[in-house]
């Protein structure tokens, strides 16, 4: 009889409430191998991943550990079994140093596990200085402490989580040498993703969810991206409408030599950013999360006001701005979709409706100071229908909806203010590929009609989709402008990484 | 098996309801078990604290009569607790309206003017919005915390009332003792229910309710405050001013306390004297959120919280209790009150483990 596979799970189904996360899933993982987990954002892949990793527990099935059925009541025993996790967010403490942090879970003496991070590191291209302090790693050297710290404890199964999210191009081709020499070890590793290039060059076998289902099991390399993405999605999804070159209007936001320094010790500071952005055009800004794109956005939007002295460092629409608050500078026609959505985008606890007002009180939504219920609800129903918002109507809290539902909501909702100049962080996080092709879509539009658009995301495939032109900001500084149609993914990948584009 | 707290998709109306009586049973058990440990006989004790108060005309009088400042107090710091601005000290600023009120009787003990009252009652709002003013300038100009500094300014009104009553404004033919003069009819609040001591305050607090009740619920101005509440970064994003929060909040908060000083002394008091400081502004705290910072809440949570004060002070007298256990009972049924509100937005949930062994 043949060896047992490493990890098997028969028939897994896990549900929240009504919505039923994994349904009836089996899959197999065989020790050397790399295993895609490929499915949109909602298909259940995390959910499938919390329950191998045992920070859930499914309600039906068996998972066998080879070949013997095993009962994963939390991490801990996942981690006894030898199954390791890099999650998306790290847990990594900024004030400790590498080794520091690695000492706090790994057993053993500082000295000892230093010498052993260095070994690792040369064994499997992890190189990292056990003595750093972490707030100054960036982020793909973040991401190599915590894939040490899964090895120091030799497991049998590493699972990583969207790992290529954070990293710039050259990183990806480094951390796919790493995830290479492990597997030659004879580590099975679980490779979640909706990149299908990269699931291509590196995986062996690729296990496709849809709706919480598998939907196919198939070998990457022998289908084209194209026939993958329609496995994972269940349809054809238009092939974006390329934007066409018009006449640009006026410049309608402007930053000159915007300089902002941190007020906490982990933020990051902005010097001497200047962009401009005009009437017509969509303009974007590329860079790994951390490099200063949360003070960009708040610079802008209004949250971070500056001194009078610097007001002239921020135009919109002519004006300077930069003591404006949020109020002022939405009344001049600036809408904004921030990256959180609960909490700042939103308010949980209230109702779409409620929600609605948050920005568009001006649109009628108000009169004399009084809340006018029919036109609250009316507008949130416009937003609602004309986005495809999954919800139960305008009474749904907002809390109660999933991410990627709140994100088109809160779009729409800038949207239909009928902004002069929109910013957007992350337009699409977290929002499955059909309705982010129709976001996309609806910006390219909006751009068409004139409206000048800011855009701040990590997908630089999205970037290079809708964008007019780019810049890319690595630690608080921002690149030159660079036209999208006769610059490569290359350059900015240099950018990125803080050289320079040859 | 084990028991997890998972969140609600909306809040639960039937909590809503359940949770006062579930916390009035639960009171009740654990009152018997005190009133037995303390031999005293509990079947008069729990007769006196809450059925006495409704079973005498005069009784249940009283029972309105403290629900006036209360009711009144706790909808101005009702406004302030849900923008998330924690106006503690409202017992200063109650101070302080009693004392800006009082000037005018004192000054003029023989007026007979009709704008008398209607001038005290300004006065003791403006004083108590002057006392809240000055934790809402530290709060926006400093950033000091405003539980702290409007408690320190409790501390202060309270200082301020002792000087005026043992030195300027002590009534000369008064034996010595720390009270002014006794106000003229003029400076008196006309008697609602003839025979009690009820007056128009109550009218006051209810007006105010039904004013709280619009702003916070019909009003752009009450939603900002929500906002700024529940989700402090969403009124940044959305460009609602925190500095305006803070002030309306203490504003509001210290004109509510303000009026309810003023109609304290020209109320049942008739003249400024220390007992206008029982400790309303405190109580007014637990009615708020008793009355789940509601407007129409408040008006039953000072109703209930008043009756309870009145049957403690039954119960002290006619089955013995020492003050204390007085105290721990009301306190209880604010804890037991609070923890069942905690279902309002989550429901508890026997979690099952799935039958199988590990190896």
């Amino acid at each position: 009889m043949a060896a047992p596979p490493l990890l098997s799970l028969e028939g897994i189904s896990k549900s929240y409430g009504a919505v039923r996360a994994n349904r009836g899933i089996d899959l197999t993982v065989d020790p050397g191998q790399v295993h895609a987990i490929l499915g949109e954002n909602g298909a259940g892949k995390s959910t499938l991943m919390k329950l191998i990793y045992g920070v859930e527990t499914p309600d039906e099935g068996r998972i066998l550990w080879k070949g013997r059925p095993v009962t994963l009541a939390n991490p801990a025993d996942a981690r006894a079994l030898g199954i390791g996790m890099v999650f998306q967010h790290f847990s990594l403490f900024e004030t400790l140093s590498v080794v520091q942090n690695i000492a706090l879970i790994v057993p053993g003496s500082r000295a000892t596990l230093a010498g052993r991070i260095r070994d690792l590191g040369r064994e499997f291209g992890l190189e990292i200085d056990p003595d750093a302090m972490v707030h100054d790693l960036s982020v793909g050297e973040r991401q190599r402490v915590e894939i040490i710290r899964c090895l120091l404890r030799a497991p049998d199964l590493l699972i990583l989580d969207e790992p290529t999210s954070v990293l710039p191009p050259q990183g990806v081709e480094r951390l796919f040498a790493t995830l290479r020499a492990l597997r030659t070890k004879g580590m099975a590793i679980l490779f979640i993703s909706h990149k299908l290039e990269e699931i291509r060059a590196l995986c062996d076998v690729a296990t496709i969810l849809r709706a919480g289902e598998v939907t196919g099991r198939l070998v990457p390399r022998d289908h084209s991206a194209a026939d993958l993405a329609t496995r994972m999605i269940g349809r054809n999804i238009p092939p974006p409408a390329h934007p066409v070159a018009h006449d640009l209007g006026e410049v309608r936001l402007e930053l000159a030599g915007l300089d902002h320094a941190a007020e906490d010790p982990f933020g990051v500071s902005l010097s001497g950013l200047s962009l401009a952005v005009r009437g017509g055009e969509i303009v974007g800004i590329a860079g790994i999360s951390g490099n200063g794109q949360k003070e960009l956005a708040a610079l802008v939007s209004g949250e971070i006001a500056q001194p009078a002295l610097r007001r002239d460092t921020v135009r919109l629409m002519g004006q300077p701005v930069g003591d404006t608050g949020v109020a002022g500078r939405r009344r001049l026609g600036l809408a904004f979709v921030p990256e959180d959505r609960l909490g700042r985008g939103a308010v949980p606890e209230m109702s779409l409706a409620d929600n609605a007002l948050l920005t568009a009180h001006g649109q009628g939504l108000v009169r004399r100071g009084f809340i006018a219920r029919a036109a609250e609800r009316a507008f949130s129903a416009r937003v609602i229908a004309g986005f495809d918002v999954r919800s139960r109507g305008p009474e749904a809290e907002a809390g109660s909806l999933s991410g990627g539902n709140l994100q088109k909501f809160i779009m729409g909702r800038e949207i239909l203010l009928s902004p002069k100049v929109l910013l957007v962080a992350q337009p699409t996080w977290g929002v499955d590929v059909g309705a982010a092709s129709d976001i996309r879509q609806r910006l390219v539009a909006m751009r068409n009609d004139g409206v000048a658009i800011l855009v701040i995301s990590e997908e630089l495939e999205e970037l290079f989709e809708i964008c007019d032109r780019l810049h890319v900001l690595h630690k608080g500084r921002l690149s030159p402008s660079l036209p999208t149609r006769t610059t490569t993914t290359e350059d900015v990948g240099t950018w990125m990484i803080g050289g320079r584009a040859a | 098996m084990r028991l997890a707290l998972i969140r609600r998709d909306t809040a639960a109306r039937g909590a809503m309801i359940a949770a006062p009586a579930v916390a009035l049973v639960l009171t009740i058990l654990c009152s018997l078990v005190l009133f037995a440990v303390l031999g005293k006989p509990a079947g008069t004790a729990l007769y006196a604290l809450l059925l006495e108060p409704f079973l005498s005309w005069y009784s249940f009088s009283e029972v309105l009569l403290k629900m006036a400042p209360l009711c009144l107090i706790a909808q101005g710091l009702a406004i302030g607790f849900r923008a998330n601005v924690f106006n503690i000290g409202a017992e200063g600023q109650l101070v302080i309206g009693a004392i800006a009120a009082s000037a005018l009787p004192v000054w003029y003990p023989d007026g007979t003017s009709a704008l008398m009252l209607p001038a005290m009652l300004l006065l003791g709002g403006l004083g108590g919005m002057a006392w809240g003013a000055i934790a809402a300038g530290f709060r926006t100009r400093f950033n000091a915390n405003e539980i702290l500094v409007t408690l320190m300014l409790a501390l202060i009104a309270a200082q301020v009332l002792n000087y005026l009553l043992l030195g300027p404004w002590k009534d000369p033919a008064g034996f010595n003792f720390p009270q002014s003069v006794l106000f003229p009819d003029a400076a008196l609040l006309p008697i609602l229910l003839p025979g009690t001591r009820v007056n128009v305050s109550l009218l006051l607090a209810l007006a105010a309710s039904g004013l709280a009740w619009v702003v916070m619920r019909h009003r752009f101005s009450g939603y900002q405050l929500l906002v700024g509440g529940m989700a402090p970064r969403a009124a940044a994003y959305a460009g609602f001013s925190e500095r305006r929060a803070i002030w309306i909040s203490l504003l509001v908060g210290g004109l509510a306390a303000g009026l309810a000083g003023a109609a304290e002394v020209a109320g049942p008091l008739g003249q400024l004297q220390r007992s206008v400081s029982t400790g309303y502004g405190y109580s007014a705290i637990i009615v708020a959120y008793l009355g789940g910072l509601n407007p129409l809440g408040i008006v039953l949570s000072s109703f209930l919280v008043s009756a309870l004060f009145i049957g403690g002070d039954n119960a002290m007298v006619s089955a013995g209790l020492p003050v204390a256990a007085v105290w721990v009972f009301q306190s209880l049924l604010l804890v037991f009150y609070l923890g069942g509100l905690a279902f309002l937005r989550y429901r508890l949930v026997v979690m099952h483990r799935p039958a199988q062994s590990v190896p």
